[in-house]
């Protein structure tokens, strides 16, 4: 594949970097990657990662743009109320770089529908705003052996972690059980700093294009926790856990199966 | 020099606003009780029955207890505790 005039322009400070090159660049046009959920996390990520160049993108969503969001959500806006996310952020993106293919799946993800979305995809964006569906996309990147970059927020609070399965740790080896309902708020009763995804989604961004490149030294390993308000970031090991139950020595979870729903309402 | 405890913002509203407790060497769970004495409602939301919640990770320094020996964990002055529950916000 070769650059055309306006590629090489629109993409002139990554090609001048010694990590990235025409090279890097070149992968990047050609990754794909699967963005869950096209809220507060999925809107940052999706949005550097198409002005970055990455060739497809994936956006599963079933839900539709509110009011409520625009405070945070920045691919969407007050043109596009109603309509669904996915389609809302496709637009963005496509506004913003026509290179970028960006493919709406509007479902919600479950253990019927998730290894047939994941397998045409290089690396896997959890963006999600439940228990259920983190614990979910997490045993299918195992299953599948795909990368995963996880972000979470709350309040003033994130975390991100990244998930090389068969390398590092997985999300079950890092907390082996979802809270009980009502013990964790959600988002919604529990409210998030509007700038915060932008932190989280940043640098989840960032280790998707790291992966991508195959460049410096991905989260594996590690969790990183951002704190707004004392403006501290932190990281503790994620060891892998032997006896993990999807990912450790001897497995019992080999397919894909549904939380109670009773953990949705967190 | 005391055990320094980072305190997660979910849990800030027990311990006054405070992002940040001491507390004195011993084990995890000692540690977790003595604390709640100044801070009641922290054990509960952090341990049950002695045993620290599976959802709530306890960090010594950059290591987690769960790979070490769990709520028996020795701390010792000038240690760093880091509280780090689940959170699945997204949206």
């Amino acid at each position: 594949m070769d650059f055309t005039e306006e590629q090489l322009e629109r993409y002139s400070r990554h090609i001048i970097l010694p990590e990235v090159g025409g090279k890097g660049q070149k992968k990047i046009l050609e990754a794909k990657v699967l963005l869950v959920g096209a809220g507060g996390l999925g809107c940052p990520v999706g949005y550097f990662l198409a002005a970055a160049g990455v060739g497809t993108i994936g956006i599963v969503d079933d839900d539709v743009v509110e009011l409520s969001n625009l405070q945070r959500q920045i691919a969407h806006s007050v043109h596009t109320l109603g309509m669904k996310k996915a389609d809302s952020a496709k637009k963005t993106f496509e506004a913003l770089n026509p290179d970028v293919n960006v493919i709406p799946i509007r479902e919600r993800l479950d253990s019927s529908n998730t290894m047939d979305l994941f397998k045409d995809y290089d690396i896997i964006v959890d963006g999600t705003d439940n228990f259920p569906t983190r614990y979910l996309i997490n045993d299918a990147c195992v299953i599948l052996k795909k990368p995963l970059v996880s972000g979470a927020i709350l309040r003033f609070e994130g975390q991100v972690t990244t998930i090389i399965p068969g390398e590092g740790h997985c999300y079950r080896c890092l907390f082996e059980e979802p809270p009980p309902a009502g013990l964790v708020p959600s988002c919604q009763e529990a409210g998030v700093l509007g700038v915060l995804p932008g932190i989280i989604g940043g640098l989840q961004a960032t280790e998707v294009l790291k992966l991508i490149l195959g460049k410096g030294k991905p989260l594996m390993g590690q969790l990183l926790i951002y704190d707004a308000l004392g403006t501290n970031f932190r990281k503790v090991r994620v060891p892998k856990n032997e006896d993990c139950p999807v990912c450790g020595k001897n497995p019992t979870i080999k397919t894909l199966t549904d939380m109670p729903e009773e953990y949705c309402s967190i | 020099m005391p055990v320094t405890v980072k305190i997660p913002v979910p849990l800030q509203r027990i311990t006054e606003g405070k992002e940040e407790v001491t507390g004195e060497p011993g084990t995890i769970i000692a540690l977790i009780n003595s604390l709640d004495k100044q801070y009641p409602g922290l054990a509960e939301r952090i341990s049950e029955d002695g045993k620290l919640r599976r959802f709530v990770n306890v960090y010594v320094n950059e290591e987690d207890v769960r790979f070490m020996k769990n709520e028996e964990t020795e701390v010792k002055d000038g240690d760093e505790i880091s509280i780090v529950p689940a959170i699945a916000g997204g949206r």
